[in-house]
């Protein structure tokens, strides 16, 4: 396998798994969980080099995994006393984790190289000569091995549990009389995410690794609000952004890890502004027609509120209706305007009259307000 | 006193206390429920209306006491119970349409990995099209009305087709339409033979509503048929003197 190609695969491979992940921990409101996990393992990471008296990948996996969980289980303690928010509990809970981790390896350590840029940024491009060589063959970069097992994982826990997961996350109460127990899904489902941190990590560093798990899932539910569809388009996007960011960061020669999250920053950010109805762009066209609509319904109350009394002539000329409803001419124009091709009022000289249309729509407005 | 027969009772507390830190949120409390009754529990904000209801299902811890439903243990036959939690207590933003909801109902029958299929599905459909939701079924829950997603969770409960209900607030917030709807669907389910225990804060609507009530204020007041618990010397003694303005003349 090429340099090249191993490269792109770890990234193609990392996108999908974290993206897919990714999903119910955003749907649990659990985004920042997989930053304090991604901090917090780093004392794990130490603690498995001591139990297994050196460097030794399974040990460092599961020391890590097993920090990650306790991450989680002090973030939701905090947050069971009742005396912080969630988001407040793991504030407090990952830089102490952090802290201790960043201690045992200066007092214990001290003369092994951990380069703190590696571990925040990770360095993908590393990963070519990482192998996994079984029986003299060789079989492709560790990282792609792990990172694709993760991803089985996360697929077959999803798939297994669909049903449960979606039930508790939407509503812990009904899963809990129900049986299903939603603490040990909880703690099952999050025991995964921390494994997925702790692969995605090792192979990409823990910002990528965040933005792999969180972004992929936000940016795929502007688009869609099927559950189903959220998970194949999360998936999707994860492995796109590796894609594309590992073309751009060959092409202009900058940081494999900076390109793909920019990528995702891009994806975010454009759904964000584009997507249809959630996006900001349809959200501010859609107050404004909604402002017209208003402002004409407001119209036609005002004049079947006058309609058949000696106000009305007085009541319904356009310059009234400037003074009164408080309106500029250009508002008056727009709002008529809106009202014409409603069919609720018509022009006659400088007056307004109403339409029997408009008369139905005031009286029916009216109706549905006190209802 | 009226003397009526011994009936079987749904819902049997005992000696139940409820507190967050240290402060009791219920005190004491022995109450049981009339199978095949409606039944509201009644009381002013931070009486433990909703508290109560969460002890009796086991999702708030006690400190003390006992529960029984039909005689035995909630964990013991957990198929027996559906639930309405509070609207304002689930996220609507979640990805799943009105359907979803509904057929979250069946998922205690189907267990563990089964996944509903057609049967479920059409099961579902019926539910809600009993409280007028049909046409609605393939929306986003987000994008329905307060009134709309109580009635999802009306036909969720339908679809549960548990013994025994317990509703937190079903009334709060809905229009006209939606409490017609709620009411109705109540009685649907008290004709049917079901027991429905709903948290509800009107007292003007209550004795219309309601067969029983649970008078609350952290310890109970006063529980039975509501024509006899709603003396105003109950009231004043769960509301305090505010208690006369409340009700309707």
């Amino acid at each position: 396998m090429s340099g090249a190609l191993a490269i792109a695969l770890v990234a193609i491979v990392a996108g999908a798994s974290c993206g897919l992940a990714g999903v119910f921990l955003v749907l649990r409101r659990l985004a920042m969980m997989s930053d304090a996990i991604s901090h917090a393992i780093l004392p794990g990471l130490v603690a498995g080099y001591f139990f297994a008296r050196g460097p030794n990948l399974i040990a460092a996996f599961l020391g890590a995994t097993a920090a990650g969980v306790l991450t989680v289980f002090l973030v939701e303690t905090i947050v069971r006393m009742r005396r912080l928010k969630e988001d407040a509990a793991i504030g407090l809970v990952f830089p102490a984790l952090f802290a201790i981790g960043v201690l045992l390896v200066s007092r214990y350590f001290a003369n092994v190289h951990l380069d703190t840029d590696a571990v925040l940024y990770g360095e993908i491009a590393l990963a070519p000569f990482d192998t996994w060589n079984v029986a003299g063959r060789n079989l492709g970069p560790q990282s792609l091995w792990v990172l694709a097992g993760l991803g089985l994982l996360n697929a077959g826990f999803l798939y297994l549990f669909f049903k449960e997961l979606k039930l508790s996350t939407f509503d812990p109460g009904l899963a809990e009389i129900l049986g299903f127990r939603p603490g040990l899904l909880h703690y099952s489902f999050m025991t995964i995410i921390a494994m997925t941190t702790v692969g995605a990590f090792s192979a990409v560093g823990a910002i990528l690794a965040v933005a792999l798990i969180v972004i992929p899932a936000v940016t795929a539910s502007f688009w869609t609000t099927r559950l189903p569809v959220v998970i194949v388009l999360s998936i999707g996007i994860g492995a796109f952004a590796g894609l594309l960011g590992y073309g751009a960061a060959t092409a202009i020669d900058v940081s494999i890890s900076g390109a793909i999250a920019t990528t995702l920053g891009l994806l975010v950010g454009g759904s964000a502004l584009f997507a249809p109805r959630t996006g900001f762009v349809a959200q501010a066209l859609l107050r404004r027609r909604q402002r017209w609509a208003f402002a004409a319904t407001a119209l036609v109350i005002h004049l079947a509120h006058h309609r058949g009394t000696d106000a009305e002539v007085e009541e319904s000329r356009l310059d009234h209706l400037q003074a009164e409803l408080g309106w500029s001419s250009d508002e008056v124009n727009r709002i008529v305007r809106e009202s014409e091709e409603a069919g609720w009022t018509i022009r006659e000289g400088d007056r307004l009259v109403l339409t029997e249309t408009g008369a139905r729509a005031a009286a029916g407005r009216l109706v549905a307000d006190r209802a | 006193m009226s003397v009526r027969p011994a009936l079987a009772h749904a819902i049997e507390v005992r000696d139940l206390t409820v507190a967050y830190e240290e402060k009791p949120v219920l005190w004491d409390l022995d109450v049981d429920v009339r199978s095949g009754a409606l039944t509201a529990i009644i009381g002013p904000n931070g009486a433990g209306k909703s508290t109560l209801l969460k002890a009796i299902l086991g999702l708030v811890p006690r400190v003390a006491g006992s529960v029984s439903i039909f005689g035995k243990p909630l964990s013991e036959d957990r198929g027996k119970v559906g639930y309405v939690p509070q609207r304002s207590s689930v996220d609507w933003d979640f990805p799943a349409d009105a359907l979803d909801v509904v057929l979250m109902g069946m998922y205690g029958r189907l267990g563990w990995l089964r996944r509903p299929g057609r049967t479920e599905r059409e099961k579902a459909l019926e539910c809600l099209e009993e409280v007028g939701m049909r046409e609605l079924a393939q929306r986003q829950i987000g994008r329905l009305s307060g009134g709309q997603q109580q009635r999802v969770f009306l036909a969720r409960a339908l679809a549960q087709d548990a013994r025994l209900y317990m509703m937190d607030e079903p009334f709060a917030g809905v229009d006209a339409v939606t409490e017609q709807a709620v009411v109705e669907t109540l009685r649907k389910l008290r004709d049917r033979g079901k027991t429905v225990v709903v948290v509800h804060h009107d007292l003007g609507s209550a004795p219309e509503y309601f067969d029983e009530a649970i008078l609350l204020n952290v310890r109970l007041v006063a529980s039975g048929p509501i024509d006899e618990v709603f003396t105003p010397e109950n009231l004043h003694k769960t509301y305090g003197a505010g208690a006369r303005f409340l009700v309707a003349p």
